[in-house]
């Protein structure tokens, strides 16, 4: 039995309890939150150990393994203190708000050979796992171009003051949702060299941004583009699409399908026709023991569990070191962004911006 | 409870199989006249229980059934509660109390506790619970709801927890207070059944997935197979063509073949559609 225990009580915390619970190698000993009337009724109906000090349950309960979904700007803090007592972490995403603290923690992590994980969960999702298996296989032939975008209804309106709605605190679309396209980019085809035409948008909050969109360059040539907007009222829940382009065809998933157009020929060591083939989760998605909120959360856990059993710190395939580069990723996207928007709000181009055509013609016809 | 049952999942959007079919029925049924007029004609078929969500758009169609009583008289609503991606982006932007806050009404007891932000000494989510029960069954007000279902995504979180208090706290209440029978819909199917064992809540009705490739039956199908045998329980069959991975009349002969189980729901869009299935379904019913 693998001995765990968990930090924080929000929407993700409660859903890896409900997990972790029922999950047949582990045993949730305790949790910790600082709402106390969550912890109490927790106590009561559910006899598990509850605290409000985290160093107290890790110095007390001594777990093997500890899951955290606290708000991001904890996560440095928590997650140092569980490696440092030797403990294998389970962290949500975005992993650290400041990437060289990252580096420092997969470092440690690393040299300690503990298993790390970040809960990347659109990397358990089986229609990208399969993707990604025909990609690494080369039936698309040369990739090309790739477009990564996530959409949901998050924020629909202006809206008080949460941990949502603050940066410094992991709050914002770009922390929030760009990162799951980021990181589906960077599990597909590895992270960019370099990153342009980044747009933070605000729509509806004050402080954070509503809308992110930007653009990834390879070495190879290879572009992608990332677009993530929470304040989409038409998607009932976060959705998010792929589409790979190369030379020889194109895959388009999502969480239901992949839809795979191959253009010469077939590729039937991959059971694929020339021309469309498509492919549904329901034939995808392996069974999992326990069911909540889809099988990709419950798969997320049971990969980090079986890495624990068997030792496999190296195993893992949502690692603190893969999601660091994301960290670095929207890191860059975030500077870029910066100075997109100085170029725009620069004299000249506010001048240009405004003449418009008007100007545009004038020094045209000027000239004859 | 009716052999047969229509569902929701259509009019919103929610297509487990392809995004694009799911947003072309969203397109379909924005108009709640579109809605209606699909629910008339299974109630034509002679499919007259409709196991709904509490999404805020069948508070529409509530007010559509109590306007119109004489064309709706056998007409009845199997509400499963609650709506829960409200619940869930609220608890993540306000966290536990601060969501509950915001769904209590303002006026009780608990709500006002709460609301004033004084410590709450006595832990009562019995109460909490049957505050949120009531918000979500007001548009229910004055219908036929003789089973009230916990939505899946709830059932199994509290089955995860281990806080199994809280489905004798639903059944109690939904008995009590609206003389209904509590339904639990689950994708853990022999898991439930234990706990509900254990709580002695007797021969419960339960719907969950039943089809004939093993989709999103949590234990196994053979698991499923032979706790719907041997167990004592009211099981309805959902997702029985798997979002149409099976075809229609190799998914109902599975189900129908397994004489336990009670009812089966589906949805579906147009009256050919649903007079197929309804007499297929009726075809594969050996009469008991």
């Amino acid at each position: 039995m693998i001995r765990v225990a968990l930090i924080g009580l929000g929407k993700m915390g409660i859903s890896h309890h409900a997990i972790i619970n029922t999950h047949p190698d582990a045993e949730l000993v305790a949790v910790c939150d600082s709402a106390a009337y969550v912890l109490d009724v927790l106590r009561k109906y559910t006899g598990v150990r509850c605290y409000a000090d985290f160093l107290a349950l890790l110095d007390q309960e001594k777990p093997d393994a500890l899951f955290i979904a606290t708000p991001s700007r904890f996560h440095g803090e928590m997650v140092k203190a569980a490696l440092d007592r030797n403990m294998h972490v389970f962290c949500e995403k975005p992993f650290s708000l400041d990437p060289a603290e990252g580096k420092t923690l997969v470092s440690i992590a690393e040299q300690k050979r503990l298993v790390t994980q970040v809960g990347y969960h659109y990397r358990f999702v089986a229609s990208f796992q399969e993707m990604k298996r025909l990609l690494a296989a080369g039936v698309l032939g040369q990739i090309h171009h790739i477009r990564s975008e996530v959409y949901g209804s998050v924020v629909l309106r202006p809206q008080g003051s949460t941990w949502r709605t603050r940066r410094e605190e992991g709050g914002g679309c770009l922390y929030d949702y760009a990162s799951h396209a980021v990181d589906l980019v960077n599990y597909l085809v590895g992270a960019p060299d370099a990153v342009g035409g980044s747009v933070l948008n605000k729509l509806f909050s004050r402080d954070v941004e509503d809308e992110v969109y930007s653009t990834f360059y390879y070495g190879n040539g290879m572009t992608a583009q990332v677009a993530a907007n929470w304040s989409d009222d038409s998607y009932r829940k976060i959705t998010a699409k792929v589409t790979v382009w190369g030379t020889k065809g194109r895959i388009t998933g999502d969480r239901q399908e992949l839809q795979i157009y191959l253009c010469d020929a077939g590729n039937p060591s991959y059971g694929l026709n020339k021309g469309w083939n498509v492919r549904y989760t329901t034939e995808l998605t392996k069974d999992v023991w326990f069911y909540l909120r889809g099988e990709e959360y419950s798969a997320q856990i049971d990969h980090f569990l079986q890495c624990i059993k068997i030792n496999g710190w190296g195993e893992n395939i949502s690692p603190f070191a893969s999601a660091a580069r994301t960290d670095d990723v929207l890191a860059m996207i975030l500077r870029d962004s910066g100075t997109a928007r100085a170029r725009a709000h620069a004299p000249d181009t506010a001048k240009l911006a405004s003449g418009g055509t008007q100007g545009l013609l004038r020094r045209i016809f000027s000239r004859r | 409870m009716e052999r047969i049952l229509f569902g929701d999942n259509q009019f919103f959007g929610v297509n487990h199989m392809s995004e694009e079919k799911a947003r072309a029925q969203s397109i379909k049924f924005q108009d709640i006249e579109a809605i209606i007029h699909v629910l008339d004609a299974a109630y034509d078929e002679g499919i007259t229980g409709f196991m709904c969500t509490t999404h805020e758009r069948i508070g529409d169609i509530c007010d559509h059934v109590r306007n119109n009583r004489g064309r709706y008289q056998n007409f009845q609503f199997y509400p499963c509660m609650p709506y829960a991606y409200k619940y869930a982006n609220a608890v993540t932007n306000y966290g536990m109390i601060g969501a509950l806050k915001r769904f209590l009404p303002e006026d009780g007891a608990i709500g006002a506790v709460l609301k004033g932000g004084m410590s709450v000494a006595k832990k009562d989510p019995q109460g909490l619970g049957e505050l949120l029960i009531d918000a979500e069954m007001k548009m229910f007000d004055g219908l036929r709801t003789p089973v009230i279902f916990l939505q899946n995504v709830v059932t199994d979180l509290l089955l995860g927890l281990g806080f199994h208090e809280a489905f004798c706290i639903f059944a109690d209440h939904v008995k009590n207070r609206y003389n209904a029978e509590a339904g639990f819909i689950t994708m853990n199917l022999p898991k439930l059944l234990d706990v509900l064992d254990a709580l002695a809540i007797e021969n419960p009705i339960v719907c969950t997935n039943i089809n004939k490739i093993g989709f999103r039956m949590c234990g196994g199908i053979a698991a499923y197979e032979k706790v719907i045998a041997t167990r004592r329980f009211r099981p309805i069959a959902m997702s029985v063509f798997a979002s149409g991975a099976i075809p229609a009349k190799e998914a109902l002969e599975y189900v129908c073949k397994q004489t336990n189980i009670r009812s089966i729901v589906f949805g579906a869009s147009s009256r050919g559609n649903i007079r197929q299935t309804k007499q297929l379904i009726d075809q594969l019913t050996r009469p008991s």
